[in-house]
Parts: structure tokens; sequence; C-alpha cells
């Protein structure tokens, strides 16, 4: 109860946790994609409130974590280049790569900077014509548009110093892959709010009959979430698996259309490496060819890279939602937000990172 | 990164041929572009993302939002620091 008095819906948090306690009779195991959901969750101890037979498991919905290691790799590589400014979010400069980081990579002396909006790499690109600036994109759906029109407005420009070494990905494919593993135990999703207002809930819609697994699309408060588990808890009482949207003050069945038209202006949907994971097919989104001149892969004519994950994380299965971060054996002991194993740790919405920041305590004592 | 933050469009310009918005996030002015949400007009609420809006949504929903990632320690990364443009205290 502790956690939940900080919330000021306290009474509606009470509510939803009690019908959940009244309809559960039997074991179910649900996962949030989101690493937002999965913050929420820690942060207001939801899965602590929650009756014993509702376990909750944290899917890979952190861009920052399934990025490849060997994009990271790229990156320091490029950014070791005299002529190029390396150029990403804040989240992206302490990832480890196969053995560096892009923070490392700027205190050795690579020009490499922090931006709020892929808007402001152009701004760089724009003042800086005589340096070649990539900017290193990554994200699930609700970030790619952002990324898209940026190259579309570099094109527009002329910039042609403008690079993009992208590493996109995309939800359900990762749940398909999921709910076909032999080894899967998530018997509902709570899909993540932010790429469905983008997207639209009506893809889901596809892997609901598929799979004939509940899925509802959340929100990201306290109450968001226990309103979302409380809707899946009810259809797999009833033996019912629909597509629900919780989130509806932001999320509709069509989604941001425009920024659709964009995404597919500029993208094409592509096989994708999946940090942990490995390849899934048609998960990820690459450059048409008109944008080529855009795409630093090409231009730079980057080699293959072979990279190997340190044995001892065991993010893969976290990103499954087979273990969880404390699972591990060298959770908050080798492996720390300041000196990670693996990119879960890194992301403030990775799942160990979170399990850190508010769990790391009753591990340790 | 991937938190989406809602805000005040406070003015509508264009910026290299984007329609973009100056946006107050509680008291924290930033641009935005708006080209994805056309149907916004100063004063409207939107949630942006990485610079973007994505959704327009009403004003009570943002600012419970915004207090709700703001009471977990979301916002830190997220937005640029102040500038010195002039803030529109919230509303």
């Amino acid at each position: 109860m502790k956690y939940i008095d900080e919330y000021r819906d306290e009474r509606i948090a009470h509510g939803l946790a009690a019908e959940i306690r009244q309809l559960v009779t039997r074991p179910c195991v649900l996962m949030e994609i989101c690493g937002g959901q999965t913050h929420t969750i820690m942060r207001y101890g939801l899965d602590e409130f929650l009756p014993k037979e509702v376990e909750l498991v944290h899917g890979p919905g952190c861009p920052v974590c399934v990025t490849p290691l060997e994009t990271i790799d790229k990156a320091i590589e490029l950014a070791a280049c005299p002529d190029v400014t390396l150029v990403s979010y804040g989240d992206m400069l302490r990832v480890p790569g196969s053995s560096s980081d892009l923070f490392r990579a700027k205190a050795n002396g690579s020009d490499v900077r922090v931006v709020y909006s892929p808007l402001e790499a152009l701004k760089i690109a724009r003042s800086n014509p005589n340096r070649k600036i990539v900017f290193l994109a990554i994200g699930f759906e609700t970030t790619a548009p952002a990324n898209a029109m940026t190259v579309w407005q570099a094109h527009r420009e002329g910039l042609t110093n403008f690079f993009m070494l992208a590493s996109h990905v995309l939800v359900p494919p990762a749940i398909r892959l999921l709910l076909r593993s032999p080894d899967n135990r998530v018997q509902g999703f709570i899909a993540p709010g932010h790429v469905c207002t983008v997207m639209g809930c009506q893809q889901y819609e596809e892997l609901v009959s598929e799979f004939h697994v509940p899925i509802v699309v959340g929100g990201f408060e306290p109450v968001d979430l226990l309103e979302a588990i409380l809707m899946l808890v009810r259809q797999l009482e009833q033996g019912q698996a629909r597509l629900e949207n919780q989130y509806v003050r932001s999320v509709t069945r069509l989604g941001n259309v425009p920024a659709q038209e964009m995404l597919e202006k500029v993208f094409e949907i592509a096989d994708q490496k999946w940090r942990g994971i490995g390849t899934i097919p048609f998960s990820g989104l690459r450059l048409r060819g008109e944008f080529a001149a855009h795409d630093a892969e090409k231009i730079f004519g980057m080699a293959e890279i072979h990279t190997e994950e340190p044995a001892e994380c065991i993010s893969a299965q976290v990103l499954k939602g087979l273990k969880k971060p404390t699972d591990c054996p060298a959770f908050a002991a080798r492996c720390t937000p300041e000196n990670p194993l693996g990119a879960p740790m890194v992301s403030a919405e990775g799942a160990c990172a979170a399990y850190y920041r508010y769990r790391r305590h009753k591990v340790l004592v | 990164m991937c938190l989406a933050i809602p805000g005040k469009v406070l003015e509508i310009t264009q910026s290299n041929g984007l329609r973009t918005g100056r946006v107050n996030f509680g008291g924290i002015v930033s641009q935005a572009c708006l080209d994805y949400v056309p149907e916004v007009q100063t004063g409207d609420y939107v949630i942006v993302h990485v610079g973007f809006a994505i959704s327009k949504v009403d004003r009570e929903e943002a600012e419970r939002t915004y207090q709700a990632l703001e009471s977990m320690g979301l916002l830190e990364g997220e937005l640029p620091p102040p500038t010195a443009d002039a803030a529109e205290k919230p509303s």
C-alpha cells in the first residue's frame, strides 16, 4: 500500500486492484511492452500491489536496449573519422558496444553531440557544411516519424552532409515472435500507448485473431496500467481474446495518418536485428532507395561487423520476459547503471535500470 | 527518449518549410514540429515526442500527464535546457 499512497488517485487505484483480486481465479502472465510502462510499474510497486496470481513480465519495448551492438560499434567507428560529427539522443552515449561506448569516444576526442530532437541534427548540418553529420537514429514507431521527417527535410533542402545511421524497430513483429516461441509464457499483452497513438490500434487486431491472445492498449500512469491489467484479467477469466483500448484519450483505431504517410514515403519494411533477441523478419525500417544519399551505411561503405554479447549478461531472456533482472547474478554487483554489462541497465526505460532504481535494496539486504 | 510530453502551443510559425510551434512544457519553452497535427491551433495542447507533436490532447489531460511525469522524475533528459525565451507561466 505504501507505494500507491504517492498517487493522488489512490481510491481509484485501490478500487481497480480490489476488482482484479475479485475476478482472478488462476495464475496469469501479462507483459507490458513499453519501457515507460515498466518504469511506472516499478516506481509505484504495482506488481506488488496485485494479487499473487497476476505476474507481470517486461517486454522488449526499450529502443535503446534493442539497438544492435553492431550499430553502436559502427557509430563509434564513424565518430572516429576526423570529418564526422556523430549526433544522437543522450541515452545512447553510455550504451556499451563491443569494446567501448560513445561517451568514451567523445572523451577520446571524437566529435559526439547530444540532441533532444532529430531536427537539431539538421541545424548542426546546416551550420557546419564542411563536416559530415551522422545522426544515430533509433526508435520504435513513436520515434520513426520524427526521424523520417528529418531525412525528408534534409532531402528537400539538399543538405548533402546529413546522414542517418538507423536502427528502427516495430512492435507487432516482436509480439508475433514472442508468441511463436516454444518457451512463451505470456497470456496477455499491454500494447504501448504512444506507438499506438502513431500507428493506431488496428494493427493489433490481426495478432489477437491469429494467436487468440488478449491485447489491451494502455497508458503510462498507475491507474492506466491497473485498468489495462483489469481488462486483460477479465478477458482471460472469461476465455475471451479481444483488442481493447484503455488509452482512448490518445489512441484511435487509425492513429496519426500524416505520420504514417511520412513513414511510408521515407522508409520501407526490412528484417531487423534486435540486441539480445536476434533478427526478426520484417521488424525494422530502412531508408528507401531515393534517400540513399543520406544513408550512412551506404555512403560510408561500412563492413559487416561480427559481435558477441558478454556471456554473463542475461538481457536476452529479460527482453523476452523469460527472466527478471533480479534473476541475474551480475545484477547490482558487476552490472550497474555506471558500469553496465548490457543495454537494459543503461536506458531509463530499460527493465534492469528500473529494477536497479527501485528494487536493488530488496535484493541486497 | 521514448517519452511523450504534453505542452501548450503558444505560437505557430514556419521554420525551413515546417509548421513549427513554440510550446510551453510546464514553464520551459521549446520548439516542436506541428506537421503531424495539422488541426492544432495556437492555445491547443499537444503531446510532443523528440520535438514532434504526435497528438492533440485536452488541457486537463495535458496538465495531469505533465505532473505525473514530473513526479516520476522522468522529464530529465527529455527537454532541452531552458532558453532565454520568455516562458509563459503555466496556466
